[in-house]
């Protein structure tokens, strides 16, 4: 990455892993197999060794299927998860080890949207309390009003008139409940967004209100975006570079207009053909075998080999590393090294 | 004749202090082995359309008016016993979550038997015969094993693959399926789409697809719906409807997808929500979001007529296709 | 945004009349009467001074010829004493106002104990998880493996036993609160540790902590309020058990002494007295104590079902 970015980047993951323990009690891990008690840990392998970097302003996605890990990265970005290996660094400084008092400083430079806009909004709470909570929570000093102006003016930057601030989330749409819950990470002033699917549970015509919403966001305030979705139209608008996740794994990183004009990596072959076009009248998509494999105890090799047809011996013994592509993207697959597609 | 007629199909649901009206005046035909796709978003009513074709509408909910023609006979005045055996037999539905449509304490033999044998005088072993036949066209491999399986110890697109064979087991003549793969992954849903379409065409099923995918429905259907606030305010073939839409807000959904416009420029969005089925404006309801509307359409409900190739519930569509055409020139 | 314009403000009085709870509670009739005798009672005690023609903690009002006399529809009877007298000659009416009003206070109080102990011990249990759950949760199964009558007969017992009974008549209030409170609180810790359990998954708790709130503001803004009404459920439960409880153990001996008699200890002394005929001491409290529980536990299913999504949904 180094010789590639000539300033640091905003944030950088360095061989991150996270293993969630499935057997958890002593009594769990104790099994009968084969005429025979024996004691084992399982564990679901959710991210496997992902290193990556987001520049300052770039809107980074994260493409993949369910399971493939790309919301524990954004859970492991916003510290809500402990990694199991491996490190976060925030500006040229490690996150990862942080206790919670030290963290709240960079809690204003990082924030996260969520999902589900009908569960991230506390149901008890009107929406001038959710949105005054975390102002006053991070500027003790500010005086009431100065509170409210602020308040006030978020409200106004979603599209979200204030006089509504004293209703309550139950009493929005989906589309005015994301909103809110966008204004919410704004009235922090932060300078990186971790947006976890935030479209994908809103109807079509909200889907681009709030697409929109977070466009003019990042070029009025600078954001920059580590944006995770399942949807690939939406990474192709949205997004500067793409990664792809599959079973925790990164398969391939490149620009999204390399990406999409030129994939490399046989699952984002698979990925792109998969989509619904509008204007062909013909599925004409790559064929998988199989489906998603679960992602405990994972075989060795490649991760993606059982469901691949270019997959030969090494990819069954051997995983393969994320190698530098000559169009600026990384792929990590034996047969485009050995060049055997195409 | 057709397979299925619908005529001024109007769906209310009895609330605390009034009724909602979730379906209004709905009217369709569908043809032998005809593709339908039922566009919409959510609240639009056309998962309300869907159980409404099987009569299953369930309190507080209730048909007020209209006709269900199926193969001549009207489902709305049927008794249960009538319908019973119509349901699953002549006419399947497809649910969104199979997890939730299996029954996860019986295995998938069972269950597929027990259907069988509700509506046909089998054996058991006939039963089996036809069910492992019914997996092995929707590409399950080793039939025989999964019939002893439990729907957990299947994945999601395996699971909605089983629940296609079911459907399939008494060879109906028609196929609800609504959102059948918005619950499964891009490359899955690719494949059961891909399955639904071969065996609709080469069973000569009926389908009626019920999603709020354009790119679905434009890959899986001849003829589309596109329902707005309880209404069809377009109707025609899919690919007019997808290539040249007349409606403001089919066009509006159409352009509103990502793919419609240059990478990192501003959508095209509609303005506002739909709005909730308790308290629809008067006149045309999506005249509170249109661009073009006029004082016409605040107070007077469009009736869907034919224009050009579609059909159309659009007092401005003339003024709207006018436009288009002079934008067209001067581009 | 045209939609968010208009539209004024609903004011607090009518969103809370137009809410599912206020409008299922005009259709059930059952919840109606509940209440109303409910708050007939409450009103009744908590205005017992005022209400009562005597008042039976004053020995001067109280003349030992008047004892046993039977109620106004009896032969035999004083009109100055409506519902009769007991075996000291208090006025029954007065006595029972004035043990109902103590009934309530030491159910009431009681419950406050519990919900203060289970809400905090659940509340740390859930969130924290891990040892911390673990050893809480062990240490509520075991207060639950001991009845709640046991651990109290035991404790009062044997305080008694040791102040003396004039000491612990004086604080036997207090006494009965802290034992009950104590002994119960595992029913509220369980609970509420199985809502925070399902809370904590949700992502406006998430939210809280991506934005940097502290666990004691989250688990009180945000978690708390929204475990409410599993809360206000056992809480209704509670209170009858409690006040069951109370007399269970007064009738025992083990409660209020009877100078100042509760509804249980009321029911006990006249207990010596029903074969030699005067029922009313026991039967007329009894009534009491029968019919308020009776309203508190229907309310308090009415709002189980009121409350529980599920049964609403369906």
């Amino acid at each position: 990455m180094k010789d590639m970015a000539p300033e640091q980047p905003l944030l950088e993951l360095r061989n991150l892993e996270k293993r969630f323990e499935l057997d958890r009690g002593f009594l769990e891990t104790i099994k009968f197999r084969g005429g025979k008690v024996i004691r084992e840990k399982r564990e679901v392998h959710a991210v496997n060794n992902v290193t990556l970097g987001v520049e300052r302003g770039e809107a980074l996605c994260v493409v993949g299927e369910s399971g493939c890990g790309k919301s524990t990265v954004a859970r492991l970005v916003a510290g809500l998860l402990t990694p199991s290996g491996g490190e976060i660094h925030y500006d040229g400084a490690r996150i990862d080890t942080l206790s919670r008092k030290a963290m709240l400083p960079l809690r204003k430079k990082m924030q996260m949207i969520f999902q589900n806009p009908y569960a991230s909004l506390n149901p008890r709470m009107t929406i001038q309390q959710a949105l005054e909570e975390p102002v006053r929570h991070h500027n003790p000093s500010l005086s009431r009003s100065a509170v409210r102006d602020k308040v006030a003016d978020v409200m106004r930057s979603v599209g979200v008139d204030p006089s509504w601030s004293k209703r309550y989330p139950h009493e929005f749409s989906g589309g005015q409940r994301q909103r809110i819950a966008i204004a919410r990470a704004l009235t922090v002033d932060p300078e990186f967004i971790i947006a976890d699917e935030p479209i994908s549970a809103l109807d079509v015509s909200i889907q681009a209100q709030v697409l929109n919403l977070m466009l003019e966001a990042k070029e009025q305030r600078g954001l920059t975006y580590l944006f995770i979705t399942h949807d690939l139209s939406v990474v192709q608008h949205f997004g500067t570079r793409v990664v792809v996740l599959y079973l925790g794994s990164i398969c391939e990183l490149a620009d999204t207009a390399t990406l999409f004009s030129n994939p490399k990596h046989p699952y984002t072959r698979a990925l792109l053909s998969a989509v619904p076009q509008l204007n062909d009248d013909k599925p004409n998509h790559i064929r998988l075998k199989g489906e998603i494999p679960t992602p405990i105890n994972l075989p060795q090799g490649c991760p993606f080999q059982s469901r691949c047809a270019y997959a030969n011996e090494r990819c069954r013994v051997e995983q393969p590393r994320p190698l530098q592509q000559s169009g600026g993207g990384m792929v990590a697959c034996h047969a485009v090294e050995e060049d055997r597609i195409d | 004749m057709s397979l299925l007629s619908v005529r001024d199909l109007t769906v209310k649901f009895a609330m605390r202090d009034n009724t909602v009206t979730a379906l209004n005046q709905i009217s369709f035909d569908l043809g032998k082995g005809e593709r339908l796709g039922i566009v919409g978003e959510s609240g639009a009513g056309k998962s309300i359309t869907g159980f409404s074709l099987m009569n299953l509408i369930s309190k507080p909910g209730f048909i007020d008016n209209g006709k269900i023609l199926f193969e001549g006979q009207d489902i709305v005045q049927m008794s249960d016993a009538d319908l019973r055996t119509i349901r699953g037999n002549r006419m399947a539905m497809i649910f969104q979550d199979p997890m939730v449509t299996l029954n996860p304490v019986l295995t998938i033999g069972q269950q597929m038997v027990e259907t069988l044998q509700a509506h046909r005088d089998l054996t058991r072993q006939d039963a089996e015969k036809i069910a492992v036949m019914k997996l092995r066209e929707v590409y399950i491999p080793s039939p025989e094993d999964r019939l002893n399986q439990y729907p957990h110890e299947l994945s999601g697109g395996m699971r909605q693959r089983i629940i296609i064979a079911i459907a399939l087991l008494l060879d109906p003549q028609l196929i609800i399926a609504d959102e059948p793969t918005t619950a499964l992954d891009v490359t899955i849903q690719a494949d059961i789409m891909e399955l639904l379409l071969e065996l609709c065409q080469s069973n000569n099923v009926g389908l009626i697809l019920i999603t709020h995918d354009l790119g679905v429905v434009s890959q899986m259907t001849e003829r589309t719906l596109v329902m707005y606030a309880g209404r069809i305010i377009e109707a025609g073939r899919t690919r007019e409807i997808i290539n040249d839409p007349q409606h403001p807000y089919t066009q509006g959904l159409i352009n509103a997808l990502p793919q419609q416009t240059l990478p990192g420029h501003r959508l095209k969005q509609i303005p506002g929500n739909m709005p909730s089925l308790a308290n629809v404006p008067p006149g045309c309801p999506f005249s509170p979001r249109c661009d073009y509307a006029v004082d016409l359409c605040r107070t007077t409900l469009p009736k869907i007529v034919s224009y050009g190739q579609v059909e159309v519930a659009c007092h401005e569509v003339e003024r709207l296709h006018a436009d288009d055409a002079a934008q067209e020139q001067s581009a | 945004m045209s939609s968010l314009t208009t539209n004024s403000e609903p004011s607090r009085w009518a969103r809370m009349m137009s809410s599912n709870m206020a409008y299922s509670f005009r259709r059930n009739p059952v919840a109606m009467v509940s209440m109303a005798v409910f708050l007939l009672i409450a009103v009744a005690a908590v205005f017992s001074p005022l209400i009562a023609p005597f008042n039976p903690y004053d020995p001067a009002n109280i003349d030992i010829m008047n004892s046993e006399l039977p109620p106004a529809w009896v032969a035999g009877s004083d009109p100055q004493f409506a519902l009769g007298t007991d075996d000291q000659g208090r006025d029954l009416w007065s006595t029972i106002l004035y043990g109902t009003r103590l009934s309530l206070i030491i159910g009431l109080c009681a419950v406050a104990v519990q919900a203060f102990l289970g809400i905090s011990i659940g509340l740390i249990s859930g969130y924290v998880g891990g040892r911390v759950d673990s050893v809480l949760m062990r240490l509520a199964d075991i207060q639950l493996s001991f009845s709640t009558l046991m651990v109290a007969i035991i404790f009062l017992a044997v305080t008694q036993a040791m102040f003396g009974s004039e000491v612990f008549n004086q604080y036997a209030v207090f006494m009965l609160i802290a034992v009950i409170g104590i002994a119960e609180w595992p029913q509220y810790a369980r609970t509420v540790r199985a809502t925070v359990l399902a809370e904590k998954k949700k992502e406006y708790v998430d939210s809280a902590r991506v934005l940097g709130f502290g666990p004691l503001r989250i688990m009180v803004r945000h978690i708390l309020p929204n475990s409410l009404s599993p809360i206000f459920v056992i809480s209704t439960v509670q209170v009858a058990n409690a006040i069951i409880s109370e007399a269970s153990l007064s009738f025992l001996g083990l409660g209020m002494p009877p100078s100042q008699p509760s509804l249980g200890s009321l029911i006990s002394s006249g207990f010596d007295y029903i074969f030699s005929g005067s029922w009313w001491i026991t039967a007329i409290p009894g009534v009491v104590l029968v019919v308020l529980v009776l309203v508190i536990n229907l309310l308090g299913d009415w709002m189980r079902d009121v409350l529980n999504p599920k049964l609403y949904k369906g």
